[in-house]
């Protein structure tokens, strides 16, 4: 792994001082039902009516595992690299709140379902790996909405119960730039496997965000603070970048760091303390009783894994064997499935004789344009792969010039027509027929003869006229490689 | 047809389908006793007139096939029943109506049993003398001022005084085999997970189980029978073959290998209970049963170890009261204080002092001293009987070390009431079955019980030996009725 030039770095006066961010990810598990209820994780639905009896802890309720969320985690463990322990425990994490109606959250604390792994990320100067410390499985809490009543305090349970996967990093991250690969690698494993959709802004994926600093090169961690439930990429670095400042202000000033758990406040972009470590819960963590401990065998495992799909890193290296892609090019291809799956159905469908450099540059370049301006995924495309193949094959063989796919483009994005027929219908096919082109192009020799001398006594420019006045003629359809060619031989 | 309430579970049966009694007049003959034994205290809530006319409906389509066709059945309040409040003996739940059924309580109902009343037992089931219940304690139809024991009080009075033919109970850490052995009944604590806990109020869910009381061996079998099922919304509940116990009851206990813990001789045990084992051993030689000592080396850390896991489950387990959602709320300045202030009030001393206890044990730093050493040596004591049960069937003990005592005796002392549990604890930190049966009385006339703990999943076993013993005991309760004037 190369070392990562673009180093962030803090300085004051001679002191250089480096981050040390350690990342605690909240994923959903993308699953119908809760961790241990039946009831339904749907999102937006109207306030607790997704709600079990087990998820509002009436008397004598008890959980039961719902198996799909463990096959879940273990595929996302798998994921990460990362070891999957054949037995783990499910803890009681015992505090009081409004909208825990257990009085505990059901986690995992001593024997989590994955162990140690690893995330490779690509930054600009190369490779990094991150370490992974562990993945368990934990229920969410409920919402309370304190904004609806000034006396009040309103509870929504339906969040209650739904099942997360809590990632930790080791703290191997440094910069603010890397935590948003980071965090971008971890969303793309996650839906190339289905286990999260990674959608931010419905909560799905958010985390807790450890940063400290130290002098650069030092070998000792510097004392940390927690950044607690950030949710955007954008917040995590902003909270990143306000809280390693203070820190190393703090530390300039003489003073030292206290460890504590802090908030980011998204409006005045700063972070202030939420607890000390003195206040800190004492969480009373025990094995719940209720549950006996999870076991799964190799073979539960094995299976899994022979369901694991071609993950991104495999897929990169693949699309730059197989399509002699460059790095950069296949990084953009498979950061997200939906694209990778649009680029190979692009690549399936344009058949045997396919330009895959010429597809590349149209999703990269021209689909990406629009999606953007129109602020949708490629899931969304209103431009369907069967039918930029199609675009791209009439490139290929000649059918239409690439000015002219770019008109037949605009066309087709309103009713995803088939640009085949558009081509037919507006008669947009490219002039290739020579004898035609001739006759079109003596012509124009013929209306301007003194241009035609003047060229041939050496005012070369004036070949890009001739073409010009060619294409004109031709409404644009002329084919301009012929026309080149009739011109050198005519002039 | 006279006597209805005096006849055993087997009886009643019996009648019914031999079509000599219906089941609305056997329902009407206890809800008569019960309406006329209210001192006993036996019920929180009353349920006769819906049991009246389910036994009616009962009458006019009776299912004879069924094994519990149309008997009025009390059970304790810590079992959920639809649309029927359930307290848990605790004034925290005083107003709670669940809208769902306890496994157990549905798998009596399916077999044509009707609802009589939910029976009185100590706070959440933390108690030996049933004087921690919100809602006062029950009198032990044996003597006036007598406690039942705990924290099945409420449902052993209710055998004991003919107020219901059997009763389910949990048992903790012996809340059915004491309140059986006080009240000269049959109580059986079966194997953890042999009947499910899903819709019982937990009290330490790693230790509660549902378990049959009843006035004999074979009511007691039958009860088993009927509520144990394996259900998958219990995680502990365990899929093994069940038996059809009363079916399979026999009192051929010839060369049955029976066990005598040294260490059960605690210091101080009185003379009465001494005399009381060595009369089992003796009844037991004459079943033909071989007698064997044993050693359970870790006994005396039973208890303290009990007292360690029940509580710290216990605390997190209470967590959920806490008024945001159902039951008693008290009114407070902000969140904190309204849980302060429900709790304080919602919750008796017992309940609050446990719940202390348990979360001190759970606490960072005190955790590993206490929690996990706890989990240590309850291993320890799972593997004595392990070794035991390799060379013996079946191990006989006395149910508790002493007779039944008065009301207010040990209220001040929380110590020497936990002593009550002293051998009654052990089985359950090891998950076995255990039963009591009555077997002599104190100098006052006071019943005193025997218990037979046997190997997980063999309920049959120590059924059949119990079954096989009271024969030969042919114990008789002494009671008089004196409540009812």
């Amino acid at each position: 792994m190369s070392k990562n030039k673009s180093e962030y770095l803090i300085s004051r006066k001679d002191n250089q001082y480096e981050v040390v961010i350690g990342l605690e990810v909240h994923a959903q598990v993308t699953s119908e039902s809760k961790l241990f209820s039946t009831s339904s994780t749907k999102f937006g639905a109207e306030p607790n009516t997704q709600v079990s009896l087990v998820d509002a802890a009436f008397p004598g309720m008890l959980p039961v595992i719902n198996e799909f969320c463990v096959k879940q985690a273990i595929k996302t463990g798998i994921g990460l690299n990362a070891k999957i322990n054949k037995r783990s425990v499910f803890d009681r994490k015992n505090y009081f709140y409004a909208d825990l109606p257990q009085g505990y959250q059901i986690s995992q604390f001593k024997d989590p379902i994955v162990g140690e792994g690893n995330v490779i990320l690509d930054m600009p100067d190369g490779q990094k790996k991150v370490g992974i410390e562990r993945l368990h499985l934990e229920q969410d809490a409920g919402k309370s909405i304190h904004d609806l009543d000034p006396q009040n305090t309103f509870v929504d349970l339906n969040r209650s119960g739904v099942a997360l996967m809590e990632i930790v990093s080791k703290p191997d991250l440094r910069s603010p730039e890397e935590v948003s690969v980071y965090i971008k690698k971890l969303r793309s494993i996650m839906r190339y496997l289905g286990t999260c959709d990674g959608n931010m802004q419905e909560g799905s994926l958010r985390a807790d965000v450890n940063v400290s600093v130290r002098i650069k090169g030092s070998k000792d961690l510097g004392t940390r603070c927690e950044i607690k439930n950030v949710n955007s990429i954008k917040f995590m670095q902003m909270a990143i970048e306000y809280e390693a400042n203070r820190q190393v202000d703090l530390i300039e000033e003489g003073n030292s760091i206290d460890q504590e758990t802090r908030l980011f406040d998204t409006k005045k972009n700063e972070t202030r303390s939420m607890r000390s470590k003195e206040d800190a819960h004492d969480y009373r963590y025990f094995p719940d009783p209720d549950l006996l401990p999870l076991e799964v065998s190799d073979e539960f495992i094995n299976k899994l894994k022979s369901d694991i799909p071609e993950l991104p890193d495999d897929k990169k290296k693949r699309f730059i064997d197989e399509f002699k892609l460059s790095p950069y090019e296949a990084n953009i291809l498979v950061s997200d499935i939906d694209t990778a799956k649009y680029f190979e159905e692009v690549v399936a469908k344009m058949g045997k004789n396919k330009d895959i450099k010429l597809a590349v540059n149209w999703i990269t370049g021209e689909l990406f344009a629009v999606l953007n301006s129109k602020n949708i995924e490629i899931s969304q495309s209103p431009i369907s792969a069967k039918n930029l193949a199609i675009l791209i094959n009439l490139i290929k063989n000649g059918t239409i010039s690439g000015k002219i796919a770019k008109t037949v483009f605009e066309l087709m994005i309103d009713g995803n027509k088939d640009p085949q027929k558009i081509v037919e219908e507006k008669g947009l096919k490219q002039q290739s027929d020579p004898k035609a082109l001739e006759a079109l192009i003596d012509k124009i020799i013929n209306d301007n003869r003194e241009k035609a001398v003047e060229y041939k006594q050496g005012k070369e420019k004036l070949f890009g006229f001739f073409v010009g006045q060619a294409m004109k003629a031709s409404g644009g359809k002329a084919n301009p490689q012929l026309i080149n060619e009739i011109l050198k031989k005519k002039l | 047809m006279s006597d209805i309430t005096k006849q055993s579970l087997s009886e009643l049966v019996k009648n019914i389908k031999n079509k000599k009694v219906s089941s609305e007049e056997i329902t009407k003959e206890f809800v008569n006793r019960s309406e006329k034994s209210k001192e006993l205290n036996v019920y929180i809530t009353e349920n006769y007139s819906s049991a009246l006319d389910k036994a009616k409906k009962f009458d006019q389509k009776p299912n004879l096939d069924l094994k519990l066709p149309g008997i009025p059945i009390a059970v304790k309040d810590l079992f959920c029943t639809k649309d029927i409040r359930t307290t848990a003996g605790s004034k925290i739940l005083n107003n709670f109506v669940p809208t769902y059924e306890s496994t157990v309580t549905q798998n009596i109902w399916n077999e044509g049993a009707v609802l009589l009343g939910k029976l009185n037992c100590d706070e959440f089931a933390m108690g030996s003398s049933n004087e921690t219940s919100f809602f006062g304690n029950v009198q032990n139809p044996i003597d006036k001022n007598l406690v039942p024991g705990g924290s099945s009080g409420g449902s052993a009075s209710a055998v004991a005084g003919q107020l219901t033919p059997i009763t389910i109970g949990t048992d903790t850490g012996g809340s059915i085999r004491q309140p059986a052995s006080f009240t000269g009944i049959v109580g059986l604590k079966p194997t953890y997970g042999s009947c499910s806990r899903y819709g019982i109020v937990a009290f330490a869910s790693s230790l509660d189980q549902a378990g049959p009381m009843a006035q004999n061996v074979k009511d007691c079998a039958l009860l088993q029978e009927v509520i144990s099922t394996y259900d998958s919304k219990d995680s502990t509940s365990i899929n093994f073959k069940r038996n059809e116990y009363s079916k399979e009851l026999t009192n051929n206990i010839k060369g049955k290998k029976i066990g005598i813990p040294k260490e059960y001789r605690v210091d101080g045990m009185p003379k009465e209970i001494e005399d009381l084992w060595q009369k089992g051993i003796n009844y037991a030689k004459d079943c033909g049963a071989e007698i064997i000592d044993i050693s359970l080396p870790h006994t005396s850390y039973a208890l303290p170890t009990y007292y360690i896991v029940a509580p710290a489950e216990a605390s997190s387990n209470l967590a959920r009261y806490d008024g945001v959602k159902y039951g008693f709320r008290a009114k407070g300045e902000n969140l904190i204080d309204m849980y302060e202030k429900t709790r304080s009030e919602g919750f008796g001393a017992e309940v609050q002092r446990r719940i202390m206890i348990g979360t001190y044990v759970l606490s960072s730093g005190y955790y590993d001293a206490y929690y996990l050493k706890a989990q240590k040596v309850r291993k320890l004591i799972k593997n004595d009987f392990n070794e035991a049960y390799k060379k013996v069937d079946a191990i006989l003990t006395p149910s508790t070390p002493s007779a039944a005592f008065k009301i207010g005796e040990k209220k001040d002392d929380p110590v020497s009431m936990y002593l009550n549990d002293i051998f009654t604890v052990p089985v359950n930190l090891a998950g076995l079955p255990g039963i009591s049966i009555p077997a002599g009385h104190d100098s006052k006339g006071y019943p005193l019980g025997l218990q037979i703990i046997g190997k997980a999943f063999d309920e049959q076993n120590i059924l059949n030996i119990a079954y096989a013993m009271e024969e030969k005991i042919d114990f008789k309760n002494k009671t008089t009725d004196w409540w009812i004037k």
